[in-house]
């Protein structure tokens, strides 16, 4: 198994597994959650089975699951968990706290929509309202996706010395089964050699985490995040590049599908950029000029790769699948922040589709292309059922 | 139990920003000289985090790592176990909490790391109330005592944080006071020594909180230790019960007398204290007797 890649059936959540098992973190913390569990109990088996050797802890909350990674992390550990929903809600107070010590943990969250009313569905709501607390955050958009973005991220994480937090969404992604190609162990070991980081919690060294500190101290360790942020986009397109060239398949913070002679390029993440993809091909088949931006980094949001990935194309149609009460779509805002100030920029509507899970089908993908294409954008959010 | 011949080996800094006359930076001298260099401190907001100091000092010869308020159990789970990665298991990695940290918001992560019986060595500094806040009622304030919060007298007992440590069967629990520093060095040494989760309390008389002047904390240690009011104990498994100070020979009413939060007492609430005490030391009698 180990000495050559596979072609397996896996879902989303057992692809995540495979590329934990394969990136050897030395401590996993973890605490179940629907629809993140299989995650969870596939790490378990390998560990039972004897096939990894990750010291693996199951604490009473996902609060306490994510305050072991960060003394892990600071004690130099390679450290992984994974969760869900209301799980990252609850680590919400330690996401901040992650980032401000700069620990490398990463994490996969299953997008699943947060209570109340209760609901299992794919929203990435949960992931995207945790945008300011500091971490890189990438959206996937299969199973095959979801496996190579752990390796990597394992590496963007030590190289920036920022957590990083992938997501895929519920079921579309976590449940949905396809073949993967699942690399070799000695590639990865290869790829992934371990990052010794600089400042951990060493008994021959009398040094700190987290003491308090005065107004510039904090003011300058925030700026220190944000020079870390900007060398985020190159390094996802440079650690993508690397990966490419062992397994053929790249990365960069977007992705643009038949963009080039578009007039209306929709703008998405996760799941719904598979969706896309059919619609845009069935549409060009038709004559219609439809692209497909595909959003793989969230945060930092890559507002330079955008500007430069839509110059000159006409109309943006943004598909949320969240919603921020009293404001619209999250991608949305995030995208027409990037875009103020450009030169002739393009129209951006603005569309709240499949929010709380619901279904948007390449039929009505078509249908939305067709009546956005040719009107005036609305400067409120616009519901899309 | 074996008293250790205690040495100071410059393990913890003088400087530090503790009240004077506070007894919990006694403590700490005491407790990071007996556990020594090969440890790491997980030190969650308290009084504690205050002395242990702000960047870019530490009174620490070892290094903290400063975590949230209800997350020191559970940090220190994860730095135990990076450690074990690390073919450094026998590095102690010490809890430094007090008791809103302990009792009230750290005791879900406190409770989970016992039942999977984490190999963490956990103090608590019990000044029986948030100290470091202005002095607010915790789980830990005891019945009757006046704080921010409860101005006229705590209306509920102080949570029985042993008994329910006890439950969890972890391999060591033990109480130690300031007042007398030769059990406090050598329960510290004894639990170094254990592998899994272990949980000293010590009871610290807080100077401005509970109202005691600033020369007379380890007096009012002692007199909680003599009246029976905070007998020192060790549970070994949860199941064995030693007093190791056997001498409950002062009414409560001395102790009480020392601090300003039982200055409103009336005889009958001071009579009703003194019945659950000695009514307590009965009950811790029996526990002694079934070993």
């Amino acid at each position: 198994m180990t000495d050559k890649n596979n072609n397996m059936l896996l879902s989303g959540n057992h692809a995540v597994a495979w590329g934990v098992r394969l990136a050897r973190p030395d401590v996993s913390p973890v605490y179940p959650i629907t629809p993140q569990t299989p995650i969870l109990e596939k790490i378990t088996e390998f560990k039972s089975a004897g096939e990894i050797d990750t010291e693996l802890l199951t604490p009473e909350s996902e609060h306490s699951a994510i305050s072991a990674c960060i003394g892990a992390s600071l004690t130099g550990a390679r450290v992984f968990t994974a969760t869900s929903s209301q799980g990252l809600l609850l680590m919400h107070e330690m996401l901040h706290y992650a980032a401000g010590a700069r620990a490398p943990i990463v994490m996969f969250n299953v997008n699943r929509t947060p209570a109340s009313p209760w609901g299992f569905w794919p929203d990435q709501l949960d992931s995207l309202s945790q945008r300011d607390t500091g971490w890189v955050q990438l959206y996937t958009e299969t199973p095959q996706e979801s496996l190579d973005s752990v390796i990597q991220a394992f590496r963007l994480a030590e190289v920036s010395r920022l957590p990083v937090m992938l997501n895929h969404d519920a079921f579309y992604v976590s449940h949905a089964m396809e073949a993967v190609s699942v690399p070799s162990q000695q590639m990865v070991d290869d790829f992934l050699p371990k990052i010794k980081q600089e400042f951990v919690l060493d008994t021959n060294k009398g040094s700190s985490f987290g003491a308090p500190i005065d107004q510039q101290t904090w003011n300058r360790s925030r700026q220190d995040m944000a020079a870390a942020m900007a060398e985020i986009s190159g390094l996802v397109s440079s650690i993508g590049s690397d990966w490419n060239q062992l397994t053929g398949r790249n990365y960069d913070p977007l992705e643009s599908y038949r963009t080039k002679d578009a007039e209306t390029v929709i703008v998405t993440m996760g799941s719904m950029c598979g969706t896309v993809r059919e619609a845009v091909d069935a549409m060009r088949e038709k004559g219609i000029k439809v692209g497909l931006l595909k959003i793989r980094l969230f945060r930092p949001f890559p507002a330079e790769d955008i500007r430069q990935a839509v110059e000159g194309i006409p109309n943006l149609l943004v598909l949320d699948r969240n919603y921020s009460p009293g404001m619209g779509g999250i991608v949305h805002q995030e995208l027409k922040s990037a875009l103020f100030g450009v030169k002739a920029p393009p129209k951006v509507h603005g569309l709240l589709a499949g929010v709380g899970g619901v279904n948007v089908s390449t039929t009505k993908i078509e249908q939305l292309v067709t009546h956005y294409q040719n009107i005036e954008p609305s400067l409120e959010p616009v519901w899309v059922e | 139990m074996d008293l250790i011949d205690y040495q100071d080996q410059g393990q913890f800094y003088s400087g530090h920003v503790a009240c004077a006359g506070c007894v919990e930076a006694l403590a700490l001298r005491v407790i990071l000289n007996t556990v020594g260099q090969d440890a790491i401190a997980v030190v969650p907001p308290s009084c504690g985090a205050v002395i242990c100091g702000g960047y870019p000092n530490s009174s620490l010869k070892i290094p903290a790592l400063h975590t949230s308020l209800e997350s020191a159990a559970a940090t220190a789970s994860g730095v135990k176990r990076a450690l074990v990665t690390q073919g450094k298991p026998d590095t102690t990695v010490l809890c430094l909490a007090g008791d809103g940290g302990t009792y009230d918001i750290g005791l879900q992560a406190l409770s989970s790391a016992a039942e999977r019986n984490e190999d963490i060595l956990y103090v608590c500094f019990d000044n029986e109330g948030y100290m470091n806040t202005g002095g607010q009622k915790s789980s830990s304030t005891p019945l009757n005592a006046v704080t921010g919060s409860t101005p006229t007298g705590k209306a509920s007992r102080k949570k029985n944080l042993i008994e329910i440590l006890a439950a969890h069967r972890i391999p060591y629990i033990a109480t130690t006071s300031p007042g007398h520093l030769n059990d406090l060095a050598a329960k510290v040494e004894k639990a170094k020594h254990i592998r899994g989760t272990k949980v000293i309390i010590v009871l610290i008389p807080c100077l401005a909180g509970w109202g005691v002047a600033d020369d007379n904390a380890v007096n009012t240690a002692r007199l909680a230790v003599d009246s029976g009011v905070f007998p020192l104990i060790e549970v070994e498994d949860g199941l064995h019960y030693t007093i190791t100070n056997d001498v409950k020979n002062q009414p409560i009413d001395d102790y009480l007398k020392q601090q300003k939060r039982y200055r409103h007492l009336t005889e009958d609430q001071v009579n009703n204290l003194q019945e659950d005490v000695d009514q307590d030391w009965q009950r811790l009698q029996i526990k002694v007797s079934n070993k």
